[in-house]
């Protein structure tokens, strides 16, 4: 290293600033390459929803829609299955998500009191569940004989607090609310139940943004708890939906699917891009807003306690 | 509970008033702990207290603990099976490339995004490489499906075109082009989400570093050799702990979503295998069996990295 660092120290500014425009250079040409990659799949999906599929199945649809037409789209919201998947969707991801709040924060308030003897040990009962479980089966059948198979409960309880999310919750109010706050309530004759819910509430709104977000984008995304604990289609949330309709090709109820011959085949193909475009815009569209705030949770989660 | 408060009084006296305040509330803790304790307990604890099922005869009148004992007659059953090797081997495949090919690059993505100069370029790239993060599997899966289907995926045949992909194959049904495309579509929807801890470790190294640097006539590569990634070498050692802890957990979601009859050669891993078996077939000890031999490679991946970590740069996870 002493070495390399003589060497640059010998050569001229001119070299190194050579060198260093070579590299802003491949720098730039990486990032837009890396851009493209990650962008043009998403593109093609959005203007292969809009456009004619036929054109879209001979591969002349790359870069622009072409002959626009809505087909898609308007099979997907005459399609009864997709707004029963959407209606349990959005119940699940709200009461599910208040639910995990209402858990997550009182609990991550009582780890985060210094003064709470038994803390690291309750906090170990909660760490060591992050790396080892019962496995699959095991937690079925517990599931199994609560009788809640297949029931709207479980699709809601099932994950009623995440352990990482609430050691993200914990470090934050450990480290970002002043000790001297509590010594005052305590001092007014404060409980902890008033000071928890006049003070420590209204000083984590970052953090709370942050698992409101990620605990709505779970329930939003979660597809693995709905197969495996609930088999009935009334209860079944989007992401088992779209499963049927766009993994397993079955037919839609508007009676596409069941249409003779390439015509058939080709607007199915069209119905699936746009049902991918309805099911993720919810998500895409608030992410904008959202996104400092996922950035801060996982700095949060990053300093870890 | 009372015995506890008895210990702490003991302890604090010194304190008076206040130990005084802080123990006559210590019982609200408790209150405020008790349902995220509780659901821990029946999700969790119980779950793994029904773990005996891998070593007892599952019977439906007596349940999980009634069951006959037959000691580790399910694993043998699981070791020799001809279902075993295979399962484990496309576990670690997929597992090791993921960890090889996932890793590193979120590390090298924020790195380039580290070095970029223009602020706007810079905001409008990081904003987009996160937005994959956000496609459920599902969604994920069905992309997959249309980009790379035969004949007519218009990724698939792309990479056709410029020669990357023979022009005979069939990427999305066949057990050859299956880990490649696990663990690279897996690269594309994650790299940007993962790269953010790396980002803003960057983003916290001292300026006089750098200038530090620049006084010394380092161009930006060494710069970049010599500050940043001692920098972020913390943040890469504890996130790879992390990961190998996970090295047999494939998720569950895309290889059962990704798997068809033409590739389960290469997709069946150990989740999707106790699903089959477990669920799908009833054969509740032999599944447990098998999940409760996934959990504990698991276990032992985790210990022997931090270890290894500890032992060679002081950072471990535990």
């Amino acid at each position: 290293m002493a070495n390399t660092k003589m060497k640059s120290s010998d050569t001229f500014m001119k070299s190194s600033s050579m060198a260093d425009k070579i590299f802003g250079a491949a720098v730039i040409l990486l990032s837009i390459l890396i851009f493209v990659i990650i962008v043009y799949p998403l593109w093609f999906v959005v203007i292969a929803s809009i456009s004619n599929s036929n054109l879209v199945n001979q591969g002349l649809v790359t870069f622009w829609p072409k002959d626009i037409r809505f087909y898609g789209y308007e099979q997907v919201f005459q399609d009864s299955r997709i707004w029963t998947g959407y209606m349990n969707t959005i119940i699940y991801v709200v009461v599910g998500t208040v639910l995990n709040m209402v858990v997550t924060m009182p609990a991550a308030y009582a780890l985060s009191r210094r003064d709470f003897k038994q803390r690291n040990g309750i906090m170990m009962y909660f760490v060591f569940t992050m790396y080892f479980s019962g496995g699959l089966v095991p937690l079925y059948m517990t599931i199994s004989s609560l009788h809640l198979i297949s029931t709207k409960t479980i699709l809601i309880i099932i994950v009623a607090v995440n352990t990482y999310n609430l050691i993200i919750a914990r470090t934050f109010i450990a480290n970002s609310i002043p000790e001297d706050l509590y010594e005052a309530a305590v001092l007014d004759g404060c409980s902890h139940f008033n000071y928890f819910i006049k003070v420590v509430l209204p000083l984590s709104k970052a953090v709370i943004s942050v698992l409101v977000l990620y605990y709505a984008v779970f329930h939003w995304n979660d597809y693995f708890n709905a197969l495996m604990f609930n088999s009935n289609s009334d209860h079944a949330p989007l992401q088992i939906v779209l499963r049927e309709i766009l993994l397993l090709n079955q037919a839609f109820s508007s009676g596409s699917g069941g249409v003779q011959g390439g015509y058939g085949q080709s607007s199915a193909d069209q119905v699936k891009y746009a049902i991918i475009i309805v099911s993720t815009v919810p998500i895409l569209c608030v992410y904008p807003f959202i996104q400092k705030y996922f950035e801060k949770g996982v700095m949060i989660g990053a300093v870890k306690g | 509970m009372a015995k506890a408060k008895k210990v702490q009084a003991s302890g604090n006296k010194s304190f008076g008033f206040r130990a005084g305040k802080y123990l006559s509330h210590t019982w609200q803790l408790w209150v405020m702990l008790l349902p995220a304790v509780v659901y821990i307990f029946i999700f969790c604890y119980i779950p793994m207290y029904g773990v005996q099922l891998a070593f007892r005869e599952y019977s439906f009148a007596t349940g999980i603990t009634g069951g006959k004992w037959v000691g580790f007659k399910y694993f043998e059953q699981y070791f020799t099976s001809n279902m075993f090797w295979p399962t484990l081997r496309n576990t670690f495949v997929l597992s090791f490339f993921s960890i090889v090919v996932g890793f590193p690059a979120p590390i090298i993505l924020a790195m380039i995004i580290n070095q970029l100069r223009h602020k706007k370029w810079k905001r409008v790239v990081q904003t987009t490489v996160y937005i994959p993060y956000f496609i459920s599997v599902v969604v994920m899966v069905s992309m997959i499906q249309v980009l790379f289907m035969n004949d007519k995926g218009v990724i698939g045949n792309f990479l056709k075109q410029i020669g990357l992909v023979a022009q005979t194959t069939n990427i999305v049904g066949s057990a050859s082009t299956f880990v490649p495309l696990y663990v690279l579509t897996g690269v594309w929807q994650s790299m940007g989400w993962n790269s953010i801890i790396y980002i803003a470790a960057l983003s916290s190294v001292d300026t006089q570093l750098y200038d530090a640097c620049k006084i010394d006539g380092a161009n930006r590569w060494q710069t970049m050799w010599n500050i940043d990634f001692p920098a972020i070498l913390p943040t890469v050692m504890i996130l790879l702990i992390m990961n190998m802890g996970n090295v047999l957990n494939v998720g569950f979601d895309k290889a059962f979503l990704m798997q068809n009859d033409l590739n389960r050669s290469a997709s069946q891993v150990i989740s999707t295998y106790v699903y089959q078996v477990g669920i799908k077939s009833s054969q509740f000890s032999f599944g447990t069996a098998v999940g409760l031999f996934n959990t504990v490679v698991n276990f032992v991946f985790l210990m022997v990295t931090n270890w290894i970590s500890k032992r060679s740069t002081g950072t471990g996870l535990l």
